[in-house]
């Protein structure tokens, strides 16, 4: 319309011209929402790549490597006699000290901070505490478990030690989680509780638990996920990579099948990496099994 | 008639010991707990980089260009600069890569994508973020640095491009999620208003879904930022340990992270000035990202645009 310059021309010419050069136009926005809507799909598609190529690799590098030899073996200086079961041993022990804590006082926070204290004062200051506490960097953790569990409390590099350091680095995620499974119980049954004469604890152990339980379960395990996932905090307190005997209680020394996993990696032998693959397998099937589980139950105890 | 009746009293319990007066204060002692640890990582970072800047002035840890704190005698210098400038090398690497990526994925899972993507693409990117951080070290040691080195033959093994790149594929499902979550709470009339002036698709997505989901957009690019700040695995694998003033990413390069790393691997005499910097390190580290956090905070909270 404006930029037709023809003085000359007749009203319908002119709109004749106007009339193509706005289906022009509207082509080219066509064109373009239709470049824009590849660009976006195959910025999509890059995440899906990435995750392809990091297992493709790992597989390519730990699959020939994974035998009955990997999972009965200590670490060793060669490549092929390492092994990762003081690594899987020590992980077990962690998780096992970790998972009971983090949910006791997980569900605890959360059922305070829901049922008891909401919207006030408290709730607040722990809520915010609770957001800037999930953003801390894992390694700061690491710093707070050495300083605290291995030094002043004398634990030493511990499994007791690295459990209670890992307690509080996934705190914050089953918190979160147990909160929002809570928040969804309907008022109603609280309230068809209450009118039937129980008591605020009652209704949280009689209704509020058992409807929001499914919700709380796949929050641990998640948390659980990440904590055996987690490297820095383990180096940090002092976890060793080289150890050849299994742990015997809850002060001994210990490694972990990430912190195991971070030195194979870093040895400048090739074939050492093929042992990182392997053990890279093991930790992300490991995963992958206790994501399941937590799909398994959220299916299971979920309300109809 | 009336003396029949059965008599029914209500009586509330009296014992002080009952759960329901007890229970509230014992799980207020739990809910106390996340209090405690923040007040105990910061009050541990305060009093050992304490003792620590007892002895190295404020001043030069924060504008010294050396770190060479291992360094006997005379050689050692406790300049944090070339640890920030790493960090700062491989945040801005990893965000060049995650911030189009991640909005791009965003923008096409809630404008573009039919519900059957969705609910394909999801998942992966959940997957994806559920990876630890060492296996993706992992994958930048073995697969990104030889192709980097491939393409570019002068690339050092220990490279900043390699880790920034990979954290940058770390954080993408972060900013994707967040920021998707964000446009997701625009509403419906919004956009249907646009396609009724007769906009596309793009044209609905930049001109009306952004704009007005900026605020949890940019929290998300900020809460990336600070999680790539925090990164400590895939640097420690992939950048090397060389805390050297570079802008090179094709040279090795060591961070913040990778610096508390390396000492704790290492065998320093625990109560030494070595040993201390970790926790001058740390809490540098800690300022950081507590410093973003808050930012993404007050953007999401403050310029968030209202929408019933």
């Amino acid at each position: 319309m404006n930029g037709s310059t023809s003085v000359s021309n007749t009203s319908i010419n002119n709109n004749e011209k106007t009339d193509k050069q706005q289906l022009k136009h509207m082509m080219k926005r066509k064109r373009k929402n239709k470049f824009f809507h590849a660009v976006f799909f195959i910025s999509t598609l890059f995440g899906i790549a990435a995750l392809l190529l990091l297992l493709g690799q790992i597989l390519i590098q730990g699959l020939g490597w994974l035998n009955w030899d990997f999972f009965n073996n200590y670490s060793s200086r060669k490549p092929e006699n390492s092994g990762i079961k003081a690594a899987m041993v020590g992980t077990l022990w962690m998780i096992g000290i970790t998972a009971p804590l983090t949910f006791i006082i997980g569900v605890a926070t959360a059922l305070f901070l829901e049922e008891y204290a909401k919207d006030t004062w408290i709730s607040r200051v722990i809520q915010t505490n609770i957001s800037n506490l999930a953003g801390v960097p894992s390694i700061v953790y690491g710093l707070l478990g050495l300083t605290l569990f291995v030094r002043m409390l004398h634990l030493g590099p511990s499994i007791l030690a690295g459990a209670l350091t890992m307690t509080l680095l996934v705190l914050p995620i089953i918190i979160v989680a147990s909160q929002e499974a809570i928040r969804a119980v309907p008022v109603s049954q609280r309230h068809a509780s209450y009118a039937l004469g129980a008591n605020r604890w009652q209704t949280i152990v009689k209704v509020v638990l058992p409807s929001s339980f499914a919700g709380i379960l796949t929050g641990s395990i998640l948390s659980l996920s990440r904590a055996i996932g987690e490297t820095a905090p383990l180096i940090v307190i002092g976890a060793v990579a080289f150890i050849a005997r299994l742990p015997d209680g809850l002060l001994s020394k210990f490694t972990a099948m990430p912190i195991q996993i971070y030195t194979w990696s870093s040895q400048p032998q090739e074939e050492f990496h093929h042992v990182a693959g392997a053990g890279i397998i093991v930790l992300l099937f490991m995963l992958l099994a206790m994501n399941a589980l937590a799909i398994f139950l959220r299916n299971k105890y979920q309300r109809k | 008639m009336r003396e029949n009746k059965p008599k029914v009293t209500f009586k509330k319990r009296k014992s002080f010991l009952s759960s329901d007066r007890m229970m509230p204060i014992f799980l207020s002692l739990f809910a106390g707990l996340s209090v405690i640890t923040t007040v105990g990582i910061v009050m541990i970072l305060i009093t050992e980089s304490y003792d620590f800047f007892k002895v190295v002035p404020l001043f030069d840890f924060l504008t010294g260009t050396q770190w060479t704190p291992l360094f006997a005698g005379d050689q050692q210098s406790f300049g944090i600069l070339p640890l920030i400038v790493g960090t700062f090398l491989i945040t801005a690497i990893a965000i060049t890569v995650a911030l189009p990526l991640g909005l791009g994925s965003a923008i096409y899972l809630s404008e573009y994508a039919p519900q059957k993507v969705r609910q394909i693409v999801k998942p992966i990117l959940e997957i994806l973020a559920g990876i630890p951080t060492i296996v993706y070290g992992f994958f930048a040691l073995t697969f990104v640095t030889p192709l980097i080195k491939t393409l570019i033959p002068e690339t050092d093994l220990f490279n900043a491009l390699s880790a920034g790149i990979v954290v940058g594929i770390m954080i993408i499902p972060m900013i994707s999620s967040l920021s998707e979550d964000a446009m997701m709470a625009v509403p419906r009339s919004l956009r249907d208003a646009g396609y009724a002036l007769g906009s596309t698709k793009l044209e609905v997505a930049m001109k009306i879904v952004v704009p007005a989901s900026l605020s949890g957009i940019v929290s998300s690019f900020v809460l990336g930022i600070s999680r790539a700040v925090g990164e400590t695995m895939i640097v420690s694998l992939a950048a090397g340990a060389l805390p050297n003033m570079s802008f090179n990413p094709l040279e090795s390069v060591q961070t913040l992270t990778a610096y508390i790393v390396s000492v704790s691997s290492g065998d320093t005499t625990y109560g030494s000035i070595p040993y201390l910097t970790i926790y001058s390190v740390g809490i540098t580290l800690f300022v950081i990202t507590l410093v973003m956090n808050i930012i993404a905070g007050i953007i999401s909270r403050k310029f968030r645009e209202e929408y019933q």
